[in-house]
């Protein structure tokens, strides 16, 4: 049971598609609009993700080698049509907001990623959970750049009004290089705790040597140590 | 022949399809890295684009539409757009090598650039002509193109520059994309 709750681990946090990999950013930077949005698109890309990851690994020993990329193409445009018409019957509101992006979840590069890391060498249920979870790590992310983006663009969150009166929200946080700049900082936030704690690791263990792997300032480790 | 122009000048600055329809922007921001292979791509995208609207468009009326199966678009389009890929590629190598070589991998890349595959829904949901289709498509490629190059030629200037520490790398570049962005905005005031 726990290589499965591994599994969500790794999807979530260690491996986040869009946080730490950066797959996917075309409808990050899209449908974050609204955090509403990161939901929908989220869940919708996840279930696509859970059924592509389930049927790819159901039939990894059928696809021969050399023809897999098209299968995959071909099972994943399928799932995404279904899903498609699913929304659009009974959800018009979100398929209206989302629009184009969601048939182009064919494209999602994090669909096809999984599909050739993990799906086609491991059994059903372990990438059904993989799946699952790359999927809500992408939702959360989704989420939070929505939230942040509809804060600071549009005074509220999920529609709630937050801002207290006469403050002017900031609107070209919810035009399109409000998605840009948004990202922007994520990844830099990130970027700045993985350069602390790979600082607090070079002062405890050295430096190797390694300056082509390596982005923290050279020599500037004694300085940080000191405050 | 304005609305015609105006859909080129549309689809090229007004609807930029990186900066502000966010499609294509895995190689938008792999690519952006060197000067010319970003115009390398530019024009193998414009190639490709404006051949996979016309398929599309070709198939989406003739094909698809009479026989009451428009729901299948998507898959139709995407293996469209993979078969075609192929058939360029399989081309150019052989008709004209110097071209092939400057492409490299960025030639069967376009296949998941969602670029491809959004203009050929997007013409198709905005019921345009074939000769519309070409001309978006063509429009949305030299956007893409318009759009890569000029990245490329900043970030070959922030290389020179001394950044804080974590902004370096992909944050810095989507900054200046947004930057870009609010510039690109101002053509929202074209008028015809």
């Amino acid at each position: 049971m726990n290589k499965y709750f591994e599994r969500l681990y790794n999807g979530v946090i260690k491996e986040n598609p869009t946080l730490v990999l950066m797959l996917g950013m075309c409808p990050t930077l899209a449908v974050s609009t609204r955090a509403m949005n990161g939901i929908g698109m989220g869940l919708s890309t996840t279930a696509v993700l859970i059924l592509s990851n389930f049927v790819i690994s159901a039939l990894r020993k059928l696809i021969p080698d050399q023809v897999r990329l098209p299968s995959y193409i071909v099972i994943v445009a399928s799932l995404v049509t279904v899903t498609e018409l699913l929304i659009q019957a009974y959800i018009p509101s979100l398929y209206e907001a989302l629009g184009i992006y969601i048939p182009l979840i064919v494209v999602n590069c994090i669909i096809l990623g999984r599909a050739e890391a993990y799906a086609n060498k491991n059994t059903p249920g372990l990438a059904v959970m993989d799946g699952l979870g790359m999927g809500l790590g992408f939702t959360v992310a989704l989420t939070l750049a929505g939230a942040v983006r509809e804060l600071l663009g549009n005074g509220s969150v999920f529609g709630i009004n937050v801002l207290p009166e006469g403050v002017e929200p900031i609107g070209i946080f919810v035009q399109p290089p409000g998605a840009f700049l948004v990202i922007a900082l994520f990844i830099a936030i990130m970027n700045a705790i993985g350069i602390k704690t790979r600082q607090r690791k070079l002062v405890e263990e050295g430096c190797g040597g390694e300056c082509a792997t390596c982005s923290a300032p050279c020599g500037e480790t004694e300085e940080v140590d000191k405050k | 022949m304005t609305s015609l122009i105006l859909i080129i000048v549309g689809s090229a600055l007004i609807h930029n399809v990186v900066l502000n329809q966010f499609l294509g922007i895995c190689s938008f921001l792999g690519v952006s890295k060197q000067m010319k292979a970003s115009a390398s791509l530019g024009a193998a995208v414009i190639f490709v684009i404006t051949i996979a609207s016309a398929v599309a468009s070709i198939l989406y009326d003739n094909v698809l539409k009479p026989l009451g199966l428009d729901y299948m678009k998507t898959i139709i389009f995407i293996l469209v757009i993979a078969a075609l890929v192929q058939i360029v590629e399989m081309f150019l190598k052989k008709k004209s090598p110097a071209i092939y070589k400057a492409l490299g991998i960025y030639l069967p890349l376009i296949t998941t650039n969602c670029a491809v595959l959004g203009v050929a829904l997007t013409n198709v949901q905005n019921g345009y002509n074939f000769i519309e289709c070409v001309l978006s498509g063509f429009g949305t490629a030299l956007g893409y193109t318009i759009a890569i190059v000029l990245l490329a030629s900043i970030r070959s200037r922030i290389k020179e520059e001394d950044i804080p520490a974590p902004l370096r790398g992909a944050p810095i570049v989507l900054i200046a994309a947004a930057l870009m962005s609010i510039a690109f905005m101002g053509f929202a005031g074209l008028s015809f």
